[in-house]
């Protein structure tokens, strides 16, 4: 029944399902395979009797199958447990393969040998801390990046920056560095305005006193005639007159107004600034905002003095 | 359908039964004329409302009314879900916690920032070129090979000499895209998704940077976790700035984005025009020399970028040192978080 020679020439010459063929030569898938090559010393098939080593959840086995049991598939393999120890697992072979041939003893050790290196490493690589790599949907990658781009847009980075060191420049971090007294700078302006202003003066608080009291009809008028003289006589003129009958003027809607008008003033003449013509000026916003503080901080100096 | 019915109500005109949208064309020419001659029309009842309003505004100025206000447009920014963590200036709680976090020794000057950078096991040469960067950027800035160390050696490491900052640069496909940054010794780590890197040479007109000990600025960090996430950065820096040096390093939290950019700047004074507030003959008239010396000046800041320039993402934020496996997270962002567009969380 069991004849290794018919076996053999069998696998050899006709079919083998563990038989893996490659172009220099014929590797065994057989899980019973001592050394994992195909031929006739280690088939683990082709020989009646037979050892080999394998390892089941990290211990090792060593398993012998002999030409007296050969009518048993149930009982073929017997299996002796091999101790952790790497001396003592090879005493065992040695013991349980006594008289057996040197080829199968020899590969069995070899094989141990291996499997001992083996599994230090699986031990030693789970232990290990490792990189995990993650997948990102690409439909979130495609959402950040777009909406990244929207919020780039939305910072308006430069102009933060900048509005951010001026306003450390002006809050005195940058202490004595820089050649930009703001306050004396300032202070500088508040005299030169305050020699020119001998003249201006006047019309400057006129301006205030406009602001005031005037009603909007005579203010339109009053801007335009402004430089003619005897305008202080004629606003104050005004402003009696409208006391007389401010009942129709609230005091909350005058000041409102004059609030209003500051600030339409002060919008007026920055966007003047960018150059002589008046009319289509509405359309550019100003860009450029300590002209505003300036502004106003002028006015109130000039009206201190 | 909606859309439509809309278009219709502002133009104030009913379509007739065969008038069709731009959309519906099915001739590729016919359609887009069609869909240009509407954006015409859009385009130009724009134009007229804003000089009506321009027009109404002037009016009620003269007339000494108060105009109609403007309407503001509804931004993201100013339509942001609330959030209660928003940190006001007076919060007590707030500034007791900054008294007694992991980065307030560096707050009180108690040390001066040293730092570790290292990168993947496996990093190209974008990557060391990134890192290159940082270097120049950072001051007291070591470069350390990854070699094979984990990420946990490398910490008790960096604590053993006294580093108090450890920043880890991974890249996927040759491109940096992720930044750890770790607290020394106690933490926290904050990891960051770095997109869109631009290195200097990359950007036109770049400038080079100083040795000078650059200045902080930190934009928009409201949240007490965006605070905090400020604080961890400002960190990584010296406390007292070169100010010579005029070298700004700016992170700016814009929509959860961290946006960092690192510029030279100037201050200079500007000119600015006469002021005409008043009637050009009368100025001429009063004192013409004395109005131009008393041409108003302002001061602005020009910025030269130095680059490099990128944009950071918080994904987490753990307590602690460095512990991907039993480490306790502060924040951790889930994709739960991401269903309103309007919801920021620094």
């Amino acid at each position: 029944m069991q004849h290794d020679e018919v076996i053999w020439q069998v696998i050899n010459h006709n079919h083998c399902s563990f038989k893996a063929k490659t172009q220099t030569q014929n590797f065994c898938r057989n899980s019973y395979n001592v050394t994992g090559l195909c031929n006739r010393s280690s088939c683990p098939l082709a020989n009646s009797r037979y050892a080999t080593i394998r390892e089941h959840d990290g211990v090792l086995y060593l398993y012998m199958k002999s030409i007296e049991r050969a009518h048993a598939p149930k009982d073929l393999w017997e299996r002796v447990k091999l101790s952790k120890n790497y001396g003592k697992a090879l005493e065992l072979i040695d013991k349980h393969l006594e008289y057996w041939p040197k080829f199968l003893v020899h590969k069995n050790k070899q094989r141990l040998t291996k499997m001992t290196q083996y599994l230090i490493r699986m031990r030693k690589l789970t232990l290990k801390a490792r990189e995990k790599i993650v997948t990102v949907p690409a439909k979130q990658v495609k959402r950040e990046t777009r909406r990244e781009a929207k919020a780039e847009v939305a910072a308006v980075l430069d102009k933060a920056i900048e509005k951010e060191l001026l306003q450390r420049l002006r809050s005195g971090t940058y202490g004595d560095i820089y050649n930009f007294p703001v306050k004396e700078y300032e202070k500088v302006l508040a005299m030169e305005d305050m020699e020119a202003a001998d003249e201006e003066e006047e019309d400057v608080e006129e301006e205030e006193a406009e602001v005031e009291y005037v009603e909007g009809y005579e203010m339109e008028e009053e801007d335009d005639i402004e430089d003619i003289p005897t305008i202080s006589t004629r606003s104050q003129l005004d402003n009696n007159s409208n006391d007389d009958d401010g009942g129709d003027l609230n005091e909350e809607l005058k000041a409102q107004h004059t609030q209003f008008r500051k600030k339409y003033i002060a919008n007026r003449d920055s966007l003047a600034l960018e150059d002589g013509k008046g009319a289509k000026r509405r359309k550019r916003q100003p860009h450029v905002e300590i002209e505003y503080e300036e502004e106003y901080e002028k006015a109130a100096r000039s009206a201190v003095f | 359908m909606g859309k439509r019915k809309r278009l219709e109500e502002e133009d104030g005109h009913k379509p007739l039964a065969g008038d069709i949208l731009p959309s519906q064309i099915k001739n590729k020419q016919k359609r887009s004329e069609a869909s240009a001659k509407v954006k015409l029309e859009k385009k130009k009842a724009k134009k007229q409302r804003i000089e009506s309003r321009n027009k109404a505004e002037k009016q009620a100025f003269e007339l000494g009314e108060i105009p109609l206000p403007r309407k503001i447009p509804r931004t993201i920014e100013n339509t942001r879900e609330v959030d209660e963590t928003i940190a006001q200036p007076d919060d007590d709680e707030l500034h007791a916690d900054d008294g007694a976090d992991e980065f307030s020794a560096h707050f009180r000057r108690e040390h001066t920032p040293k730092l570790l950078i290292t990168a993947c096991q496996k990093c190209f040469s974008r990557t060391r070129k990134f890192i290159r960067e940082l270097l120049n950027i950072i001051p007291n800035a070591h470069y350390y090979k990854r070699g094979s160390y984990t990420l946990k050696q490398i910490v008790k490491y960096a604590k053993n000499r006294e580093f108090t900052s450890l920043i880890v640069v991974h890249e996927n496909q040759r491109e940096p895209n992720d930044l750890l940054i770790v607290s020394l010794p106690e933490g926290p780590t904050a990891h960051f998704r770095l997109s869109n890197l631009v290195l200097s040479k990359e950007i036109k007109n770049h400038g080079r940077a100083t040795r000078h000990l650059p200045e902080l600025i930190l934009n928009n960090f409201t949240t007490r976790l965006g605070h905090r996430i400020g604080r961890l950065l400002a960190s990584i820096f010296p406390q007292d700035p070169n100010f010579h040096g005029r070298r700004a390093v700016t992170f700016h939290n814009q929509r959860d984005f961290i946006f960092f950019r690192h510029h030279r700047y100037i201050f200079e004074s500007k000119e600015l025009k006469e002021q005409s507030s008043k009637p050009l003959s009368k100025t001429d008239a009063v004192a013409p020399k004395k109005k131009l010396t008393a041409a108003k000046q302002a001061v602005i800041a020009r910025l030269q970028e130095c680059g490099p320039r990128f944009t950071l993402k918080l994904t987490s934020l753990q307590n602690g040192t460095f512990n991907s496996k039993y480490g306790e997270y502060e924040w951790i962002h889930k994709p739960d978080m991401d269903t309103s567009r309007r919801r920021f969380f620094l």
